[in-house]
C-alpha cells in the first residue's frame, strides 16, 4: 500500500480542489480494497467504531447504496437519511442537520444535495468530514474517481488517453468532475453535445468541445455517455430523444467506425434507447457493471482517507 | 453650540478646496472655511493629518423599513450610516408596501421624522407594487417628498408604459433611476455567465442582460426628454454605452457600487452567499473597465447598494440565498483602498463620486464645505489600516463579504447637522 500519510484532506467536495498526487493515492488506495469485495467474508475493521451518515436530499439508489455498502465492508455503522421526507421538509437547514449529525458524534456525512455548493457549506459548517456524493451541476467526484479508475484498470493508465463525454454537459455534475480529473492525470477530454447543452467557457477548463460525436469519437480510447434527462431542463435544448439518438446516441454502427477496443462507459441509470442502444450497453465494449463494482472500492478509498485527515479546504 | 474643527486636510471640490484650513460650525450650519480660524467654540477637533469632507451622499440604500423591520431599520440603517461617515440616503422604495401612494410615503415620513439618525431622502416607486404592470402618479408622490423613482430590483419590461413614465417624470421635473435588468437574458442567473458560473454548476446570467437594457432605458429617456439615472453599473459594455450617450448629450448618469470595483466573480468559488449580489460580480477586465469608467467621469457616484439580509437568508444553499450585501460602514473604505491608495481617484475626485455628484444629481443642497451649508462633515484618517469585524457592525444585517478584510480610510468623526454623530474608537 502506498504512503496514505500524505493525504491531509477531512473532505472531498470535488476534484478541481485535488493534486493530481492525491487523485493518485485515491485510486491506489482504491487498488488495495478491491480485493476485499472478492473474499468470503467482505469486511476489513479500517473504519470500525466510525459512524458514516448518507445525507440524500435528492431520490438517489445506486449512489447511496454503494457508500453504504462501501462504508460496510470497512466496519463503519452506517445511518440513511433521506431528508426528502425528515426534518428538512418542516423547513430545517443543511447547517443545523449537519450540525445535529455532528452532535450524535457522527464521523463522516456522505451528502447529496440538489443545489450546486451545498456541501462546500455544509464542510464550512461542521468539523466532522463531509464527502460530496453530487452537488446540484456542480461536481460528482466519486462518480469521476469510479471512472477513471476503471479506465486505468481497462488501459493500464491515463496520462496520453483521448475521453470523450457525450450529453448534457451543461447540468452534468459527472462531466465536471471527470474533466478536472482526467486533465489533472494528463488525457485528453472532449466533451460533446449540442450547442444548447455545453456551458459557457468550457475550454476555459480545459475540455475540448466537438458537436460532432462521430468526429469526436475517431481518435477516441473511451466515451463516457451521460443519461439525458429529457424530464428536465432540456426544453428547446433538443426536439426529441429519437432526434438525440439519432444524432448523438451510441450505437453498434457508431462504434464500428472507431477504434476497435474503444471503452464504454455509463454512470447509470440507462436511458436504453436514448443516448445509448442495449447492443452497445449490454456489448463487448462495455465496461457498465465493471465501473459499480469499482465504486464500491473507490468508496471505500474515499471514507478511509477522509477518515485520516484533518485539513479543512 | 460652536464646533472647530482645526487643521484638516479639506477636500472640498464645489469650492474647489484641496488644502489645510479650519472649519467652523455654529449650530446646525458651516459658518466658516479659513486658515487658522481663532475663536472661542465649545468644542475643538484637532483634524491634523486627516482628511475633512463633505458628510457623504448615498444615493442607493436599502433601508427595508416598512415591511423588513428584522433586515434593517431607519434608525439602523442611518446609524451604520453614520458610522461610514454617510450623513445622507436615499432609501430605495423596494418596502413592504412599495413607496407607491401617497399613503405609504406619508407612513414613511412618519418613520424618519421620529427615528432616523441622518438625513433620509425619499424614493417612490414607477409603477403600483413596483409590478411593472400600472403607473404610479408622480405628481402626487413628488409632492409628498419623493425626489427620484425607480422600481429597484426591477425593470419596467413594458415600454409603452415605461416611455410614459418618462415624459410624466420629464413634466414633473423627477429623476428616473433604472435598474437595469432584462429578467429574459439574466434567466434567473445567480452568478455571472461564463467559465465561473460553469466551474460552479451555477445559472450564469449574461452581461447583455444588464447592458442591453442600459441602452434601451437610455434611449427612452432621450425620446422621453427625461433625465435617467442608471444604477449599479456593473459591466464593460455599459460603461461604454453610457459615455456614447454622454457624448450625444443625452441627460444620463450613473452609479456603481463599491463591489463592482473591488471584487470579481472568481471570488465565488467557495459559494460565500454574500458574494451573490444583483447585478453579479463580473470579470477583471470589468474591474478594469468600471475604475476607467470613474477616473474619465463616464461614472458619476459611487453608492453602496446596501441591502441588508438576515443570516436565515443568507447562510443557506447558494441557489437559494437573497441577492446583496450591506455596504453603508465601508464604502468609504472600500473606495479609499481600491481608488485612493492605488492613485486611480484624487481625493477631490472621490469625494466628487461620494458627496458631490450625487447630491447634484438629486437637486439637493448637500455634499459641499460651503460657508453656509448644512454642517454634515466627516473626518477620515488614513494613514493605519483598519479591519473590519463583525462584532463591530452596526447594521441589523451582517451579510458583508469585507468581514475580516483590512482597508484603509478609517471614518474618525461625522458630525451631523451641527453635532458630533459619530466618533471612532480612536477618540472616544
Amino acid at each position: 500500500m502506498k504512503n496514505m500519510s500524505s493525504w491531509t484532506k477531512k473532505d472531498l467536495l470535488g476534484l478541481y480542489e485535488l493534486n493530481k498526487e492525491e487523485i493518485e493515492l485515491i485510486l491506489d488506495t482504491a487498488d488495495s480494497f478491491k480485493e476485499i469485495s472478492t473474499r468470503e467474508i467482505k469486511k476489513v475493521p479500517a473504519l470500525r467504531g466510525k459512524t458514516v451518515v448518507n445525507l440524500f436530499y435528492e431520490p438517489s439508489t445506486r449512489t447511496r447504496v454503494s457508500f453504504e455498502v462501501a462504508a460496510k465492508r470497512l466496519s463503519a455503522d452506517v445511518i440513511n437519511i433521506a431528508a426528502q421526507e425528515s426534518s428538512v421538509k418542516k423547513g430545517e437547514t443543511i447547517i443545523d442537520t449537519g450540525t445535529n449529525i455532528q452532535a450524535l458524534k457522527a464521523d463522516i456525512i456522505v451528502i447529496r444535495h440538489d443545489s450546486s455548493g451545498a456541501a462546500a457549506m455544509l464542510s464550512r459548517h461542521v468539523n466532522i468530514s463531509v464527502v460530496n456524493a453530487g452537488d446540484g451541476w456542480h461536481e460528482h467526484p466519486t462518480q469521476a474517481l469510479l471512472d477513471i479508475f476503471t479506465l486505468r484498470e481497462k488501459i493500464g493508465k491515463i496520462k496520453g488517453l483521448h475521453v470523450v463525454i457525450v450529453g448534457d454537459i451543461s447540468h452534468s455534475r459527472v462531466a465536471r468532475s471527470n474533466i478536472w480529473g482526467l486533465t489533472k492525470l494528463g488525457a485528453k477530454v472532449t466533451v460533446c453535445a449540442p450547442p444548447m447543452l455545453i456551458p459557457e467557457e468550457i475550454e476555459k477548463t480545459g475540455a475540448q468541445v466537438c458537436h460532432d460525436i462521430d468526429e469526436a469519437l475517431k481518435s477516441a480510447d473511451a466515451v463516457n455517455v451521460l443519461r439525458m434527462q429529457f424530464e428536465r431542463d432540456l426544453k428547446g435544448a433538443f426536439p426529441n430523444q429519437h432526434e438525440y439518438f439519432k444524432k448523438f446516441g451510441i450505437t453498434k454502427e457508431r462504434l464500428e467506425k472507431v477504434k476497435k477496443g474503444i471503452i464504454v462507459m455509463h454512470p447509470g441509470p440507462l436511458n436504453r434507447g436514448i443516448e445509448i442502444s442495449s447492443e452497445v450497453a449490454d456489448g463487448a465494449n462495455s465496461v457498465i457493471l465493471e465501473q459499480v463494482t469499482n465504486g464500491i472500492a473507490v468508496r471505500m478509498a474515499v471514507l478511509f482517507l477522509v477518515s485520516q485527515g484533518k485539513e479543512k479546504p | 453650540m460652536k464646533i472647530l474643527i482645526k487643521n484638516g486636510h479639506i477636500v472640498d471640490p464645489a469650492n474647489k478646496i484641496d488644502d489645510i484650513r479650519d472649519i467652523l460650525i455654529e449650530n446646525d450650519k458651516i459658518s466658516q472655511v479659513a486658515k487658522a480660524i481663532d475663536t472661542k467654540s465649545d468644542k475643538i477637533i484637532d483634524a491634523k493629518d486627516k482628511i475633512v469632507i463633505p458628510g457623504l451622499v448615498d444615493m442607493h440604500v436599502h433601508l427595508r423599513e416598512p415591511g423588513r423591520e428584522d433586515e434593517e431599520t431607519v434608525f439602523s440603517g442611518t446609524k451604520a450610516a453614520l458610522k461610514g461617515g454617510i450623513t445622507s440616503v436615499l432609501a430605495m422604495p423596494n418596502t413592504e408596501p412599495a413607496m407607491d401612494s401617497v399613503e405609504n410615503i406619508k407612513k414613511l415620513k412618519d418613520i424618519i421624522n421620529k427615528t432616523a439618525q441622518a438625513n433620509v431622502f425619499i424614493c417612490g416607486a414607477i409603477t403600483i407594487g413596483r409590478s411593472g404592470k400600472e403607473l404610479t402618479d408622480i405628481s402626487q408622490l413628488k409632492k409628498e417628498g419623493a425626489i427620484a423613482i425607480t422600481d429597484d430590483g426591477a425593470s419596467v419590461d413594458d415600454e409603452i408604459l415605461f416611455l410614459k413614465q418618462l415624459k410624466n417624470s420629464a413634466q414633473e421635473k423627477i429623476l428616473v433611476i433604472c435598474h437595469s435588468e432584462d429578467k429574459l437574458l439574466s434567466n434567473n442567473g445567480v452568478v455571472n455567465l461564463g467559465v465561473i458560473s460553469t466551474i460552479l454548476g451555477l445559472r450564469g446570467s449574461p452581461k447583455e442582460a444588464e447592458y442591453k437594457r442600459v441602452e434601451r432605458d437610455i434611449n427612452l429617456a432621450e425620446k422621453a426628454g427625461a433625465a435617467v439615472h442608471i444604477a449599479h453599473v456593473s459591466c464593460k459594455e455599459s460603461v461604454g454605452i453610457i459615455a456614447q450617450a454622454k457624448k450625444k448629450g443625452i441627460s444620463v448618469s450613473c452609479e456603481t457600487a463599491t463591489h463592482y470595483f473591488s471584487l470579481d466573480e472568481e471570488l465565488l468559488m467557495g459559494y460565500d452567499t454574500n458574494l451573490k449580489i444583483n447585478p453579479p460580480l463580473r470579470t477583471k477586465s470589468d474591474i478594469a473597465a468600471i475604475k476607467q469608467g470613474l477616473k474619465d467621469g463616464t461614472i458619476d457616484c459611487i453608492a453602496s447598494d446596501h441591502a441588508p439580509h438576515t443570516q436565515n437568508e443568507k447562510e443557506i444553499e447558494f441557489d437559494r440565498a437573497e441577492f446583496g450585501k450591506i455596504g453603508l460602514e465601508s464604502s468609504l473604505a472600500v473606495s479609499v483602498t481600491e481608488l485612493i491608495k492605488t492613485k486611480i481617484l484624487t481625493w477631490t475626485q472621490l469625494v466628487e463620486k461620494l458627496c458631490l455628484n450625487p447630491a447634484r444629481i438629486l437637486q439637493i443642497d448637500k455634499g459641499t464645505l460651503g460657508e453656509g451649508k448644512d454642517a454634515d462633515i466627516t473626518i477620515v484618517s488614513t494613514d493605519k489600516e483598519f479591519i473590519i469585524r463583525r462584532e463591530e457592525i452596526l447594521s441589523k444585517s451582517k451579510n458583508s463579504p469585507f468581514i475580516g478584510k483590512k482597508f484603509t480610510g478609517k471614518v474618525e468623526y461625522t458630525i451631523f447637522a451641527g453635532k458630533i454623530a459619530y466618533v471612532g474608537a480612536n477618540y472616544r
